[in-house]
């Protein structure tokens, strides 16, 4: 479980975050939506520590990640991330991707390693990209083996900061398939999007933001059927 | 036309031996160079007093000529500090390397800056710590980046260890300016000592090309 509470975030004067209260059940399926510039990212990159909390606090598994940054590189390893940009490590092949972390931070042997992320890009359905490396990768394939990465270490949170907003439309649809698989692993599965059917029809909660505040929290029935603010009306005649 | 080698002749082996002075002062310069540019380059962005003198250093080298160095180094220092006496061949070494190593650092630098930062997140997200990231995921990148101008600066350094002939180290132009005194004819040993640069410049950017190509990414190539 993850309980955010009074979370504010600045950067130099800009308030980004302003007072978030929010509780993350395990093995659930959360999509954060909300226009641009609304702190979506900033938000979800404080769940894993790679952006630092004005005030406030994060408890994850009864740790307060905010006042013990120590704990933070052994945290990470539970919580899996996936960027917009891919951020696959350009000098390495799939594989190799895959293995660093498991070898380096897990300290698994290089064979175990190697069977590990043959399994994980099997299950992304990249198997057959093993030995490419990112540039020689389509777009949708670099974001499945970032998602393989980032399963390998057996996470129990996964975080996806727009997984498909740099991708066109078919490539979308092979990565949101790979994501829906997830939402059955029970694994909590927290994603930023603007991918309205993937909210509707994939979360259990969906979160509205905007300006830097938490402004509904519902059922995606709820939200996008009974939607109860005015500016949550207006950004979802604005999607359409 | 007035070329005649027979007076020279006798001095080839000497002058060439002044290559060994040569290829030794650009490997040290290369090697130290290469060793402290390579710390250099972790630190000099930093806005410390570490980060400061390092920079400091480094204008220095690049912003003086190099036979003021030479000169400042083998000639200024003993005056002010009695004891210090480097011999001509220790001044070259030393000089040489912590020259080459401010353009070393400066290269490197502009390769780690040329990193997407995205993969540095990734890592981090990933739980690896910085030394990991440092050396597995930044240097092997950042050192493909800018190979290409490390070779460059490593076939500058062996141009430049000529500049050593100006304090007297024996390396293969001063050998030549020698042999001249004696000979009176300054064409064939300068011809010599041309050849033998090109030569030795050839190689280092044959070899320089050979190591690029290894180092490109596709799915045939070894990893690191
Ligand atoms: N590192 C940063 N430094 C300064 N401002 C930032 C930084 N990151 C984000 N911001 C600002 O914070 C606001 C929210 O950004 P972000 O969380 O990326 O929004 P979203 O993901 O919803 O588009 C934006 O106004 C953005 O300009
Ligand atoms: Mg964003």
């Amino acid at each position: 479980m993850i309980q955010v509470a009074q979370l504010f975030k600045q950067f130099d004067k800009t308030e980004v975050l302003k007072d978030i209260h929010m509780t993350f059940e395990d093995g659930k399926t959360y999509a954060i939506i909300g226009s641009s510039g609304s702190g979506k990212s900033t938000f979800l990159r404080c769940l894993n520590g790679l952006e630092n909390p004005t005030s406030g606090s994060i408890i994850i598994d009864g740790v307060d990640i905010v006042k013990n940054e120590k704990e933070l590189p052994k945290l990470r390893q539970h919580i899996g991330m996936v960027f917009q940009s891919f951020n696959l490590f350009e000098h390495k092949n799939a594989t190799d991707n895959v293995t660093f972390a498991l070898m380096k931070v897990k300290k698994i042997s290089e064979d175990e390693a190697r069977k590990i992320a043959l399994a994980k890009l099997k299950e992304v359905g990249c198997d057959h990209r093993a030995t490419h490396f990112p540039h020689q990768l389509s777009g949708g394939e670099k974001q499945r083996v970032a998602i393989a990465r980032a399963l390998a270490m057996e996470p129990s949170v996964m975080l996806f900061d727009e997984p498909t907003s740099a991708l066109d439309p078919e490539m979308t649809v092979e990565v949101l398939k790979v994501m829906k698989q997830l939402t059955h692993t029970g694994m909590t599965i927290i994603v930023v999007t603007h991918e309205m059917n993937f909210a509707k029809e994939v979360s259990d909660t969906v979160i509205y933001m905007d300006k830097g505040e938490i402004v509904e929290i519902g059922s995606p029935k709820e939200f996008f059927e009974e939607t109860k603010t005015a500016r949550a009306r207006q950004f979802l005649a604005n999607m359409l | 036309m007035n070329i005649d080698f027979t007076s020279t002749i006798p001095y080839i082996p000497y002058i060439l031996q002044g290559i060994i002075i040569t290829i030794q002062i650009a490997i040290v310069g290369a090697f130290f160079g290469s060793l402290i540019g390579f710390l250099f380059s972790l630190v000099s962005h930093r806005k410390n007093f570490l980060g400061a003198t390092v920079r400091g250093f480094i204008d220095f080298f690049r912003g003086t000529p190099l036979i003021f160095q030479l000169s400042f180094f083998h000639y200024g220092l003993p005056q002010i500090f009695p004891g210090f006496l480097p011999t001509a061949f220790q001044t070259a070494m030393i000089i040489f390397s912590l020259n080459s190593s401010a353009y070393l650092a400066e290269i490197l630098r502009a390769g780690i800056e040329a990193i997407d930062k995205g993969q540095i997140e990734a890592a981090k997200a990933l739980g690896v710590s910085k030394f990991y990231t440092t050396i597995h995921i930044i240097i092997p990148q950042a050192l493909r980046n800018v190979l290409p101008a490390i070779v460059n600066e490593f076939i500058t350094l062996t141009k430049e260890t000529s500049v050593a002939s100006a304090i007297g180290v024996q390396e293969i132009l001063r050998r030549q300016a020698i042999v001249t005194g004696t000979t009176y004819r300054p064409f064939e040993p300068l011809l010599l000592v041309g050849v033998t640069y090109y030569v030795l410049i050839k190689i280092l950017s044959i070899f320089g090309k050979m190591v690029e190509k290894r180092l490109k990414y596709d799915s045939s190539s070894a990893t690191i």
